[in-house]
This record gives C-alpha cells, structure tokens and sequence, in this order.
C-alpha cells in the first residue's frame, strides 16, 4: 500500500507533534518512531522532516538545544512547548472529526472488503 | 571507514553549498545520516552499502533545498520564484522590462514638468500628484515580473485609478492645509498599493508581507545609493561645463527629474535581480544603527523628560518627533525582516527593546504635548494628522514593547513579534488612506 503523499503532508505536524509530546527527541530517531508505528507503511524522505521542524520551531511550537548525551554523538535535539501542546489538541480535535465521519460512512458498507481484496 | 569518511564530506560539501542550508543544518543532517549508517551497518551491509542506502533515503537534494528554502525565506529571499515548482528559475536579470518601466518613468515625470511649467511656476497639483508620476511605473513593472493575469492587473491597477480620482477632484482652496497632508500621504498609500503585485497579487500571507517589508528596505539602500552617485556625477557636471559657459541649470532641469524617477524602478530592478549583495549588508547595517539609535533615543527620552517637552514644543518639532519615530519603527521592521526567526534571544534584541521603548515614552510625551495643545488651540488639519499617526505609532510600539518583553523571558517565540509587525501593516494604510480621503472633506478643503 502506498499511502498518498498529500496524506503523508498533511498528518506530518501532528505526527511528529505527538511523538514530540511524548517526550523530547530529534530527528532520526522520530522518523524511526514514524516507521515504527505505521508498521513501515509511512514512508517519509527523510530530508523532508528537517524543514517541517525548523517550521514548529519558528512558529514556537518546539525548542531546540544541541547535546551531546553520553557515549553518543552530536544531536539537535527538539522538545514540546505549550504552544505546541495547543496545537497539537487542535489537529487532534480536527483528525477525530475527520476519522470518526470516515468511520461511520465505512462501518458496514458492502462494497469495501472486495474493494480491499482487489488492492 | 576512513572511505565513508571522505564520501560522507563530500556529501556535506555538495549539500552545504544550496543556499537556503546553512551550517547548522548541514550538522544536523550529517549526524541523521551517520545515525542511519550505523544503524544500515549493524543490519549486516557494507560501509558503502550503507552509505548509499542514507543517502537515497535522506532524499532528493534539489527537492530537499528547495524545501529548505521554503522554510527559511528569509535566507534566501528568491521565494516568489521558488513559490512555482515547474519553474525552478526565471532569469534574474530583466533587465530590458525594468529599462523599459525606467524610461516610462522618466518620461511621465518630464511631461508633468512641462505642462507645469516647472520650476518657474509651482503648481499644488503637481506636488499633490508627484508620486502618481512613478510609483504605478513600479507596480505594472511588478506586475509583469510576476506574470499576473488579467484580474490581478486590474485590481493592481484600481488603487491608483482611484487615488488619482480623490487627489484631483478634490476641491482645494488656495493655500489649502490639507493639500500638503495629502501629498505626504499620498506616497504612502500607493507605496502600499505596491505591495500587491509585488506579493503576487495575495495580500494575506505574513510570510510576504515581511518580503515586502524587507524588499522596502533593500530598495530605500539602493536608491540611496544611487543618489548619492548621482549627486556625485551632477556636482562634477557642473564644475567642469560651468566655465565654457554651459547652462548647467537647464541641462539639470531634464535629468534631475527623470534621473530620480528612473532610479526608483532601477533601484527594484536591482533589489530584485542582485538580492545576495545586500543580504549581507542589510544585518550589518541594522547592527551598526539600532545600538546607536537606542543610545539617541534614550538621552533623547531622559532629556525631555527631565526638561518637560511642552515648553520647547512647536509646530517643526512635532513634525522632528514624527520624523524620528517613523523611522525607528522602519528600522525596527527592517531589522525584524532580516532576522532568522529561529535563533534565541541576543543582546541585539535587547538593544532593539531600548529603544522600542525609549520611542516609547518620547510618544507619550509628545501625545501628552499635542492633547494639550489641542485643548488651548482647537483642532487644525495638521493637528489632527499628526494625533492621528502618533496613535498608531503608540499602539504598534506598546505592541511591540510588550512582546519584545515576552520574547526576552523566553515566554512566546520570535514569531508572534513578527506577526504582530505584519498583521499591524494595513492599519498604517488605513490611516494615510483616511489622511488622502477623509482628511481634507472634514476641514471643508481648507
């Protein structure tokens, strides 16, 4: 399954905002995350996240320090602020409506599991 | 290892040199794809394997540096051309269609001349229209630069339509106040008016809002120094044709004018098509002046406080005062536009808070100076004009002041002054609009 790349823009902020508020990361271990668990199926460029944090960076939805942890190298690491955490519970607030109208369209209908088994 | 080594520099090397990637990017970057390599590694491949693995995985660098580019507008300011994908690059020259814009300019301003029989005669129409004669020059030349369609043209076109309208049907008394408001206004409103096309015909994007804001101050260094050439091959011009006996003073009535309005289309030409010249110029110029500014206006504010402004307070000073604040607001929003909004907090942030503030309280005090004046003397044109824009200058600097103040303690980020900037912009149109428009049918035209 390849999912649509207009897809993949759109749920990146929240993506990466989520993962963020579990707790500080940086950049390739989010990606790692984001494969994780799409079970692969999410495919970014990896470049591609780089601009994306600069942007939450600048809009102050995360912080940023460079760190070198211990017996590791190098990293810019990014961190969740309040800003972001409000944002976040607005694209929340946005997927679930989204979700849920998809849901309820989908939930019996007779034509998806031939649809499905076709693709 | 020593082979990833040197490829993974060579790699550094070739991303480094897009120019919207800085250092610290490339850094950042570099220590992804050493995270994958390891990573590739202990799966079982080879250095090399692994190295091309990361690589193709960390994407495209032409897709990826045009992303870059896209966040970080401000680094490289190339972005209405980046804004279309299919059309990585317009020539950056031009230069025929700004010649072409240049020369129109010119020749407008030297028909305008004529029939006003300047500089023998000075009519008040000539004064109230001296900005119609260049800037809609300047908005067609953005215009076409920026490939706009028919709808996009006419509604670039229809502020000046209409500002011609009101500045020219407008029944003027002899020796009116209110005309020469208009004609300090005017420039204002259609410099404004500019910013449409120059945006691509969208008004709604922050983002280039600060271009325009950011191509303004590029444009006032350009003409600048265009001027001060030109006042430098006049000056010569004169020494060395006075003694053949040469009229110089005609000679000057045909290029001083033309030249001055030509240059303001040359001077976009140029702040368009030579951008890397100035970008390094313009954080220069902005650190070398806000310190100083802040240090002017402090002794500045501290003086008239101590010494009470009312009592020196008249007619010219007032027209000083606003001088004074409308250009540190400039420098301000110039400085603001050539800042990379992700750095924390500096000294020269503090230093622009100063004098923020120190503007500041010299605004309050003149505002304190005019409310009394108006209350002993009654409301004049002039007055009035002036009340009015020191409000607007009050609100946007205690604006600006505030959240300034919430940046420095780490609060809210470099964004939200920004925003503050951009979003504050229509309010000063709005104003010199009312000034052009509203201003001379309140007083009767007189």
């Amino acid at each position: 399954m390849n999912i649509n790349k207009d897809l993949v823009a759109a749920s990146a902020t929240p993506l990466v905002l989520a993962i963020l508020g579990q707790g500080e990361s940086y950049g390739y271990a989010i990606l790692k995350r984001v494969r994780e668990l799409s079970g692969g199926e999410l495919e970014w460029t990896d470049g591609m996240l780089y601009p994306l944090l600069h942007r939450l960076l600048r809009l102050g939805y995360v912080t940023t320090e460079w760190r070198t942890p211990p017996e590791g190298r190098r990293r810019r690491y990014y961190a969740i602020t309040d800003d972001g955490r409000a944002a976040l519970a607005e694209q929340q607030r946005q997927w679930v409506t989204v979700t849920r109208a998809l849901g309820d369209l989908w939930r019996g209908s007779v034509w998806l599991p031939t649809a499905l088994a076709e693709a | 290892m020593d082979g990833v080594e040197s490829q993974i520099a060579e790699w550094r090397a070739y991303v480094a040199k897009a120019p919207a990637v800085n250092g610290r990017d490339v850094d950042e970057l570099d220590a992804h794809l050493r995270d994958q390599i390891a990573e590739l590694g202990a799966a079982g491949l080879t250095a090399d394997e692994a190295f091309l693995v990361a690589v193709k995985r960390m994407g495209d660098l032409d897709t990826l540096s045009r992303e870059f580019a896209r966040e970080h507008r401000g680094r490289l300011w190339k972005q209405l051309v980046l804004s279309d994908e299919d059309e990585p690059a317009r020539p950056s020259s031009g230069w025929f269609e700004a010649l072409v814009f240049a020369l129109a300019a010119a020749a407008a301003i030297q028909v305008a001349r004529l029939a006003a029989h300047f500089p023998d005669d000075e009519p008040a129409w000539l004064l109230r229209n001296i900005s119609l004669f260049v800037l809609p020059f300047l908005a067609g030349y953005f215009a076409r630069r920026r490939q706009l369609d028919t709808r996009r043209w006419l509604l670039t076109a229809a502020p000046f339509v209409l500002v011609a309208l009101v500045v020219n049907l407008y029944p003027y008394r002899a020796g009116s106040a209110t005309e020469p408001l208009v004609a300090a206004h005017l420039p204002v409103v259609l410099w404004f008016a500019l910013a449409y096309p120059y945006m691509g015909g969208t008004i709604r994007s922050h983002e280039r809002r600060m271009d325009f804001v950011r191509f303004t101050g590029e444009w006032v260094i350009y003409y600048a120094l265009i001027a001060l050439g030109g006042g430098v091959l006049l000056g010569l011009t004169a020494l060395i044709f006075e003694p053949i006996g040469t009229d110089v003073e005609q000679v000057f009535e045909w290029v001083l004018p033309s030249g001055a309005f030509g240059a303001a289309i040359v001077a976009a030409w140029l702040v368009e098509s030579k951008q890397q010249v100035v970008e390094n110029m313009a954080p220069v110029l902005t650190m070398l002046f806000t310190p100083l500014f802040a240090v002017m206006l402090t002794v500045a504010a501290a003086t008239y406080a101590v010494s009470g402004v009312a009592g020196a307070f008249d007619r010219e000073l007032l027209g000083v005062f606003d001088a004074l604040l409308v250009v540190v607001l400039a420098l301000v929003l110039y400085a603001m536009s050539a800042r990379e909004p992700s750095l924390p907090a500096g000294l020269v942030d503090r230093v622009q808070l100063l004098a923020v503030a120190s503007a500041l309280v010299l605004d309050v005090m003149v505002l304190g100076a005019m409310v009394a004046r108006i209350g002993d003397l009654g409301l004049t044109p002039n007055r009035a004009a002036a009340l009015g824009l020191n409000l607007v200058l009050l609100v946007n600097l205690a604006g600006a002041a505030w959240l300034s103040m919430r940046f420095l303690t780490g609060r809210i980020a470099f964004h939200r002054l920004e925003r503050w900037q951009t979003s504050y912009l229509p309010i000063f149109v709005f104003w010199a609009a009312a000034v052009v428009a509203a201003l001379p049918p309140l007083f009767a035209f007189t």
